[in-house]
């Protein structure tokens, strides 16, 4: 492990890890609340945002892209809402039409549009593009210390580390009120607690992680990041404090697992040619949750494990 | 001594007559009184400009048939789901402002009993209106979280995970939570539905020792035998006020043909005559 794996791996597998914790924080909520379908949502509405920013912008830059995928993550959040009152149908199926309607939307658009200057179609929307975040100046682990080579890291690792950060520290400032309204919204409300506001918080703060890590490494990972490692969490403990620490181990045991794998998986068993991080990523992902479902402690069947009267 | 009214802790009115009665401020007042609530889901309200006055020291019932806004009134009144009308005052201050004197046990089977969390962290949520959202829950706060589990007999489950309890017993932790609130007004939502004989008796029995520590009780009820038994007040409501007063003058036939309406059956009616009578 020296200057080839400083300079084409750490910085994907850094980026990746980042991204699957700050998927992985947020899921947890969202899964006890049932509502895990709103990080696939978001993941997936994102797209037309994107080709919208570009079409206006004319650049793939950071920004505009962000805020493009922003806006239209908003947009999801207020249609959702809208065809689940005004159609008085289930949040469910008001997540599945809003979020399959503005992707495909997306597709058209993005067709109908001349990206090839750009990096910037489907499979990279879904795949995002893990593998090419290379660090093209280092030279070796003493580049971590070297100023010069420090300044052309892939700008997407201080972005994706950056959006970690503020997730982790969103959720710990704010982990009464998330637990307490998660757990039994009528009691929050009641003590004072603004149940509908961290409801609403939390659902911006899954946008952001999924807008954030959209670009770097795409949705797929997104959507299994928001909900495999906090499902495999759960079966390991029954306290949520100890849920919310595996799912970040699971996300990063994911994330790295999974980028090795597709790296250097194919040519253990005789193949050429690596295959798609993203996808073994959520792959790794699976497994452990399956792997979890066999042999996690706190795994049970429904109406199974009650406590007799005493 | 001589006091001024000006420094008198517990100000007094000399009332017509001559007697001395005690004035609205901290720690008088009806505990709840509600005017004009009225709350709509759809195009129907589901309580519909309702008046009512809970008395301190005393043990409240709400009756009603299913669907009558029993639920919704307290819900409303509480300010957790949005009233479309209506004043309510706690203690004589709007709810907003009584939060800290309101403990509010919900139906059990509103939340998710799967949530991974153990007996003692619900009942240290109770505490959430001291501690706040960053202040930390020191050990004398943890003790007095497991003296209320204790009260109703449900210490030994303290680190249980919350799903491993029977019916009965996870009403009895959303009782232990709330008596950590240590709250001057306890608002109950079915609070003996689907729970066994033995949690029954020993939730009647916390209520009971509520009332006598001067504390208010409110709960939503449905099981009309029982009523004469544990209640002193009863507010009858089928989306509108029907009647409202103490047990043994308001829970009459009439007034409960009144409120259900042909849905209950004469039989039913003979009986609670009788005991109510008793």
């Amino acid at each position: 492990m020296g200057a080839d794996f400083v300079q084409f791996s750490l910085t994907p597998i850094l980026i990746g890890t980042f991204a699957a914790i700050a998927c992985a924080l947020p899921g947890n909520f969202l899964i006890l609340r049932r509502q895990a379908l709103i990080g696939d949502a978001i993941s997936h509405v994102v797209l037309p945002g994107i080709v919208v920013a570009f079409l206006v912008t004319g650049t793939v830059a950071a920004v505009p892209m962000l805020i493009g995928a922003a806006g239209a993550a908003i947009v999801a959040v207020v249609l959702i809402e809208a065809v689940r009152r005004l159609g008085r149908i289930e949040p469910g199926a008001a997540m599945g039409v809003v979020f399959t309607t503005m992707f495909a939307a997306g597709v058209l658009i993005l067709e109908r549009t001349d990206t090839s200057s750009v990096h910037l179609d489907v499979e990279h929307a879904l795949m995002g593009n893990l593998e090419t975040l290379v660090w093209f100046r280092a030279e070796g682990w003493a580049s971590l210390l070297d100023p010069v080579a420090l300044a052309s890291l892939p700008e997407e690792l201080p972005r994706m580390a950056i959006v970690c950060a503020l997730i982790l520290g969103l959720m710990l400032l704010f982990w009464r009120w998330l637990k307490i309204a998660t757990f039994d919204e009528g009691f929050a409300e009641a003590v004072g607690i603004p149940a509908g506001a961290v409801g609403f918080g939390l659902v911006i703060v899954a946008a952001i992680a999924a807008v954030a890590a959209f670009d770097a490494v795409g949705s797929i990972i997104v959507i299994a990041m928001f909900i495999c490692p906090p499902a495999a969490a759960r079966l390991m403990t029954n306290q949520l404090e100890a849920q919310v620490a595996w799912s970040v181990v699971f996300a990063a045991l994911s994330a790295v697992l999974g980028y090795v794998f597709a790296g250097y998986g194919p040519l253990w068993f005789g193949a050429q040619n690596a295959v798609s991080a993203a996808g073994m990523i959520a792959t790794v992902s699976g497994v452990v949750l399956g792997l979890a479902c066999l042999y996690g402690p706190h795994r049970h069947r429904v109406g199974e494990g009650r406590a007799p009267a005493p | 001594m001589a006091r001024g009214p000006a420094a008198t802790p517990n100000p007094t009115v000399a009332a017509r007559d001559g007697m001395v009665l005690p004035a609205a401020g901290p720690g008088t007042g009806t505990p709840l009184a509600v005017r004009g609530l009225t709350v709509s889901y759809g195009e129907n309200p589901a309580v519909f400009s309702v008046d009512a006055d809970f008395p301190p020291a005393a043990m409240s019932a709400i009756v009603g048939p299913n669907g009558a806004g029993k639920s919704t009134f307290l819900k409303a009144s509480l300010g957790v789901i949005p009233r479309l009308a209506g004043e309510v005052d706690v203690f004589g201050k709007p709810v907003e402002q009584a939060r800290a004197r309101i403990a509010y046990v919900p139906q059990r089977a509103s939340v998710d009993w799967d949530f991974p969390t153990t007996v003692i962290d619900v009942v240290k949520m109770g505490l959430y209106r001291e501690v706040g959202l960053l202040g930390r829950l020191s050990g004398a706060r943890s003790t007095r979280a497991m003296r209320c589990l204790d009260r109703v007999g449900m210490a030994d489950f303290a680190h249980r995970q919350i799903g491993q309890l029977s019916g009965g017993q996870q009403q009895r932790v959303f009782l232990a939570r709330a008596l950590a609130q240590d709250a001057d007004l306890y608002l109950l939502d079915e609070p003996f539905a689907g729970v066994d004989a033995a949690t029954e008796r020993a939730i009647i029995d916390v209520l009971r020792d509520l009332k006598a520590e001067g504390r208010a009780i409110v709960a939503v009820h449905h099981d009309l035998s029982t009523v004469p038994a544990y209640f002193d007040h009863v507010f009858l409501i089928n989306v509108r006020r029907i009647a409202e007063g103490p047990v043994a003058t308001t829970f009459t036939p009439e007034t409960l043909q009144a409120t259900y309406g042909g849905r209950l059956a004469a039989t039913h009616l003979d009986e609670l005559a009788i005991t109510g009578g008793a």
